[in-house]
């Protein structure tokens, strides 16, 4: 006892000498050589790159955002014209590429969730296509899966005027996919407004069905009531706009159709693309997840008279989510950074727009930042919100 | 055998399985089983590893399907319906040999879920019939603790507290002690004597003959799907009929 005391207590006494043998000082040193090394290389590249845009008399700095970007963009989601800055530009590309990436994320989670499910279904037809898919989607590269659905959504359709009619008011046709959407009226703003005051809702009646049932045991089903505030409310309010029914109905003029909403061939194969794939990968994750989950976990919960939607709400998929979570943070971020193989098929994402902008402006570094700046954002924050949804729920042990 | 008929009464038994018959694909795992346990009964099963044992007290919840023969618990027919399954369900708590507690849940929570989600008790109601449990398992005072912070015998009698919050009429044990190092075994043991002696209705797959002898009413040997023997401890023990009985308990009694 006291010889093993005084030995651990020599150890943590003694004063850290200067050798490498010693493991505090050992382990400062190298801390401090990585640093060294890294501030090294990077001052190097930085004069050296400035040095030569000196040479080469190019200009640096970030007034040509403030310029006319004098191009035009295929298809954006705020206004934009040739006239526009070069910032505008830029800002068309990142929306465009949020626009494809938010709802991909979505798109391929849910498509993803089913077909990982489908692979565990006794059915053998079902859990038979779902392998098929996935094998199909991991062992073909993105970029050809990309240029398969671009060339599907530009060739194998007819042009405008021979453009297929599957649903009255839908035409699909090689200058993309068009739907009809209610005419544009002063009531649909609030319709919105009464959606998000809807959730809000949803949010109280939770925390109040909560407090009831630790109170009284009664439950409330919560989801449905939720679900029809958010869809409700905008209807009553739909109701009292004097429930305007007008189509905005895409029609032949010319060369093309006009009006309703569009979804280009570049945006669908894109998007089409990226989910197909990415969910491919998603699936896999998700079944992963839920094989992860001892099947002891079922049996204890129906043993105790868990009926299946309580047993997976509360028991199975808390501890799959676990296992899910952290690769499905790549597989989003996966997701983002792969939408700017954009640039191949065409779709005007941030990648694209900044390419244009540097070969026009020949300002390739800061291009370039704009490009790393605006990826490291959405990527970083994709990050930060799972791996705090990652420790709220993570499993407390020892 | 007629000793113990002649000691139950004539009221209707807790369970009863009628010629049980079932099958994994060509394996014929329980062969027409007969078997019945009365109210505040204790019942054993032994018997050597793959006889069915594990197959036919998962039948009587329901976890595996039986395809012919009848199975009647607590008055309620054991069919495909839902509605006796999960009522059969409520009434019977079930003890598993690798606990099989929640590991995301605290003990408190793992003891409050299935009243309040399938009970629809209050949760302050629950909560403090949970630690009313806990007390009767000697450890109210793990109720904060994750099921991963506590040792296997702690864990176990977590479960036990667990089914028992679920106010049951019936628990089933299947081998509650065999996955527990020998030092933990006796405190398991001691909270199911505690409950036998409350005079629960149970039925336990265990080769814990100590228990067996100390709380059984009736042991039953399975061998190869079928019930082989049924008697008094005693008798059972000292006196065995069948040659694979004998054999049976001479290689678990003599080592
Ligand atoms: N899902 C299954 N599919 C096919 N065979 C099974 C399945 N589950 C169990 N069996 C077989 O059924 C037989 C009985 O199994 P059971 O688990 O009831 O035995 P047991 O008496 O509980 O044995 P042990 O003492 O080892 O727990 C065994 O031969 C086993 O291999
Ligand atoms: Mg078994």
């Amino acid at each position: 006892m006291a010889v093993s005391s005084a030995g651990s207590g020599g150890r943590r006494g003694s004063s850290m000498r200067l050798s490498l043998n010693d493991p505090t000082f050992r382990a400062i040193f190298w801390q401090i050589a990585v640093i060294g090394g890294f501030v090294l290389i990077v001052w190097w590249l930085i004069s050296n790159t400035l040095h030569n845009l000196e040479v080469r008399a190019i200009a640096t700095g970030w007034n040509f955002l403030s310029r006319e970007a004098g191009f035009a963009i295929g298809e954006s989601i705020i206004p934009f014209e040739p006239e526009n800055t070069y910032s505008r530009a830029l800002l068309v590309g990142i929306l465009n590429t949020l626009r494809v990436s938010i709802i991909g994320i979505v798109l391929a989670t849910i498509l993803g969730t089913f077909v990982g499910i489908g692979r565990l279904s006794k059915n053998w037809l079902v859990s038979r296509i779902c392998s098929v898919y996935v094998e199909f989607m991991r062992n073909l590269p993105l970029l050809v899966q990309l240029f398969f659905w671009w060339a599907m959504f530009q060739d194998a359709f007819p042009g405008p005027r021979q453009a297929l009619q599957p649903v009255p008011g839908v035409f699909f046709s090689n200058r993309g996919i068009k739907i009809p959407i209610p005419a544009e009226h002063w009531v649909h703003g609030w319709m919105a407004a009464a959606c998000i005051v809807g959730i809000v809702a949803g949010v109280f009646v939770r925390r109040w069905a909560r407090a009831r049932q630790a109170t009284t045991g009664q439950q409330f089903p919560v989801f449905w009531a939720s679900v029809g505030l958010a869809l409700g409310l905008p209807f009553v309010v739909w109701l009292f706009g004097g429930a305007p029914v007008a189509m905005d109905w895409p029609a032949l003029r010319g060369f093309n159709f006009q009006g309703g909403l569009t979804l280009t061939p570049e945006y669908a194969a894109l998007l089409v693309g990226l989910v197909t794939y990415t969910g491919g990968f998603i699936a896999e994750i998700v079944r992963a997840g839920i094989l992860a989950v001892p099947h002891g976990q079922t049996e204890a919960a129906a043993a105790l008279g868990l009926r299946k939607g309580p047993m997976l709400q509360l028991v199975i998929l808390p501890q799959a989510l676990r296992v899910i979570i952290p690769p499905m943070t790549s597989q989003f971020l996966n997701l983002t950074k792969n939408s700017s193989l954009a640039v191949a098929i065409g779709y005007p994402d941030l990648v694209s727009i900044a390419n244009t902008t540097l070969n026009q402006t020949g300002q390739a570094i800061e291009g370039i930042a704009v490009i790393m700046g605006a990826y490291l954002t959405v990527s970083l924050s994709i990050s930060v919100f799972m791996n705090w949804y990652n420790k709220r729920i993570a499993f407390k042990e020892r | 055998m007629s000793a113990v008929k002649a000691a139950q009464t004539t009221e209707a038994p807790m369970i009863e399985l009628k010629k049980l018959n079932k099958w994994y694909g060509e394996f014929h795992v329980l062969k027409n089983i007969d078997f019945e346990c009365r109210k505040g009964q204790k019942i054993v099963v032994c018997g050597p590893s793959g006889s069915g044992k594990s197959t036919m007290i998962r039948c009587i919840n329901r976890l595996e399907e039986h395809q012919t023969g009848d199975l009647i618990v607590d008055g309620i027919e054991l069919t495909n319906d839902i509605k006796n399954i999960e009522a059969i369900r409520r009434e019977v708590g079930m003890v598993f040999q690798h606990f099989n507690l929640f590991p995301h849940l605290t003990v408190l929570e793992n003891l409050t879920l299935a009243p309040i989600w399938v009970r629809k008790v209050p949760k302050k109601e629950a909560e403090e019939t949970a630690m009313h449990f806990l007390k009767r398992v000697r450890i109210p005072e793990q109720a904060n603790k994750y099921p991963g912070q506590l040792s296997g015998g702690q864990q176990q009698r977590v479960a036990i507290a667990r089914s028992l919050c679920m106010k049951p009429k019936i628990m089933l044990f299947d081998e509650p002690t065999s996955a527990l190092d020998p030092e933990m075994v006796k405190e398991v043991l001691d909270t199911m004597i505690e409950l036998a002696r409350e005079g629960m209705t149970m039925i336990c797959v265990t080769h814990e003959m100590g228990f067996a002898k100390a709380v059984a009413d009736k042991v039953v040997f399975m061998d190869k799907g079928e019930i082989v023997e049924a008697n008094e401890p005693e008798p059972f023990f000292s006196n065995p009929q069948n040659e694979r009985t004998k054999l049976f308990l001479s290689q678990i009694l003599n080592h």
